[in-house]
């Protein structure tokens, strides 16, 4: 494996290899929740954090554990343990000290512990065998990646909300439709750098 | 057999890790130590910080009406919160209206007590509370109703206003795999208060309808959530106008006793309506009313009599029964229990002949 710069490991989460856009991966949360700016920036804060924690918690986990153990096979299970342990973790103190941002996260939290773009960061940072900094930088830049599409399809959505849809595509339909569209639009990054 | 081992103890020590971790975090950062509530600026109670406001309340045997349990799904567990609940949540959004979120009320299931807590709640909710019923009886009395006999524990007692209801706590049973509340108003009168009786008519794929139909058997467990609802007896010099069809008849019944027991001889007009002969129940109670209560009269039709029922009388429904032997409603009260439609178009029949508004009680089956 070459040694990437984990600065290039960022951006390239953020565009060329986007979670939703390149690997669509966390859709299920982005079509529900992305019909408003404010409540998706929110969820996208939350992924973010949760991404960046779990990223790390999950590589220590995997090489001071799993590996000296000889049990790597067993890194999807443990890591969606973990992934739920520290959703819930963060659950609590964010209710116990900042109730601003527990208001605004609330319903979000639990969801992000079934967010797949979380697990996937954790599994794609194991195969592509990054080191502990390249893989916290995977994880930030993988949040903001999926905060910037997920607020962008918000921002869309906002724009037709009261523009004529075929009835059958409302919703979900024509946000899909969009996603593909901005999936080719993002294709243009890709050209810049390579991560895989 | 080692990798068995290893596995084995790994999986289990970091699943260990994390979950005393949370327990950890549970005891410690989620625990917001004892916290007043204030009830109605009367009664205080000691409540654990960082529960749930209903299961608060449920701890303290104050029962808010949840037919959902407290998933936050079904919106019945209202309270106001006068002081300390916080902000509203986003999971609450759904079901409290634009008034609601004004005047402080909060879904009481997803509402934490987090600091010292001020809330208000219906008076007679405190005296609600959950029973543990053996079944004495439950035995059909027309082709699709059953009477429901149900004993409490030595002891113990229910109180409750005549045409109140109850709430059964549905079991799981095959074909049924959750615990539903369904409500049922109670038959007996309130001076009966170790045994209630209830009238459950089977509804088709009715959860409970079919629980109580097809399973339930003498000397099994009940539990009974109760007394609810603003439909009861009130005290007054008013003529009474009583309108039910169906399972309807049960709390008009809890009322009848209830005026047979204290000698309460208002006037009283008792309006029944069944399809045939066969579905009439409860008659010889009636007949002794008729007997016993001088100023007590009942009316019935049959709006789809057979042959067999050889029957002379009436075949109109409630509605035109009403219109028929009832000419003016001044200074008359009405009590009416059954579908939502006969209760609409009963309300009308009633105003029409000049019967005010606000003196008809109704309890709709919905």
């Amino acid at each position: 494996m070459l040694e990437i710069n984990p600065l290039i490991i960022f951006f390239a989460a953020i565009f060329t290899n986007n979670m939703i856009m390149s690997n669509f991966l966390g859709m299920c949360s982005f079509i529900a929740v992305s019909s408003e700016i404010k409540t998706s920036l929110s969820l996208g804060q939350a992924v973010t954090f949760v991404l960046t924690f779990t990223t790390l918690l999950n590589y220590m986990v995997y090489h001071y554990i799993l590996v000296p153990l000889g049990i790597e096979y067993l890194r999807y299970i443990v890591f969606i343990i973990v992934i739920a342990a520290f959703t819930q973790l963060v659950e609590m103190i964010i209710d116990r000290y900042f109730p601003t941002l527990y208001h605004a996260l609330g319903i979000f939290l639990p969801l992000i512990t079934v967010n797949c773009a979380i697990l996937g960061v954790s599994l794609f940072m194991i195969i592509r065998d990054y080191n502990l900094m390249q893989s916290l930088a995977f994880g930030v830049g993988s949040g903001l990646g999926w905060t910037l599409a997920i607020v962008t399809m918000a921002g869309i959505r906002q724009k037709i909300k009261n523009n004529p849809i075929p009835k059958g595509l409302e919703g979900p339909g024509i946000t899909l439709i969009i996603t593909g569209l901005m999936a080719l639009a993002f294709i243009g990054f890709s050209g810049i750098v390579q991560i895989q | 057999m080692n990798d068995i081992l290893t596995t084995v103890i790994s999986i289990s020590a970091i699943s260990g890790t994390l979950a005393l971790l949370l327990s950890i975090a549970n005891r410690t950062i989620a625990n917001y130590g004892d916290k007043k509530m204030l009830i109605n600026n009367e009664k205080e109670l000691i409540v654990d910080g960082g529960d749930t406001l209903l299961s608060s309340l449920i701890e303290n045997e104050i029962f808010i009406p949840s037919a959902c349990g407290g998933k936050g799904s079904c919106g019945y567990c209202k309270v106001k919160v006068l002081e300390g609940g916080g902000e509203v949540l986003p999971t609450e959004l759904g079901y409290l209206t634009k008034e609601d979120q004004d005047g402080g009320v909060r879904l009481s299931c997803q509402c934490k007590v987090k600091e010292d807590i001020s809330i208000e709640i219906p008076e007679e909710l405190f005296n609600v509370k959950q029973y543990d019923y053996t079944v004495k009886q439950n035995n059909l009395v027309n082709s699709t109703i059953k009477h429901l006999v149900l004993d409490l524990p030595a002891g113990k007692e229910i109180d409750f206003k005549p045409g109140q209801y109850i709430q059964i706590l549905t079991p799981t049973y095959k074909g049924n795999d959750e615990e539903v509340y369904r409500a049922y108003s109670l038959a007996s009168p309130p001076s009966q208060k170790h045994t209630i009786e209830l009238f459950i008519g089977l509804i088709p794929e009715g959860i409970c309808t079919t629980y109580v139909h097809t399973l339930l058997k003498e000397g099994q467990k009940l539990t009974v959530v109760g007394p609810f609802g603003d439909f009861y007896y009130r005290e007054s010099e008013r003529e009474m106008v009583m309108v039910a069809i169906g399972t309807g008849m049960a709390p008009i019944m809890s009322i009848l006793r209830h005026m047979h027991e204290n000698k309460i001889h208002r006037k009283c007009t008792f309006f029944f309506s069944a399809r045939n002969k066969q579905e009439l129940y409860m008659m010889d109670k009636i007949a002794e009313f008729e007997k016993d209560m001088p100023n007590f009269k009942f009316i019935y039709s049959l709006t789809r009599a057979t042959d067999e029922d050889q029957w002379e009388g009436d075949k109109v429904r409630v509605p035109d029964l009403i219109k028929k032997y009832l000419e003016n409603g001044a200074n008359k009260e009405a009590y009416m229990c059954g579908s939502p439609k006969m209760i609409d178009s009963a309300a009308e029949a009633l105003v029409e002949i000049g019967m005010e508004e606000a003196f008809i009680y109704y309890d709709k089956f919905e």
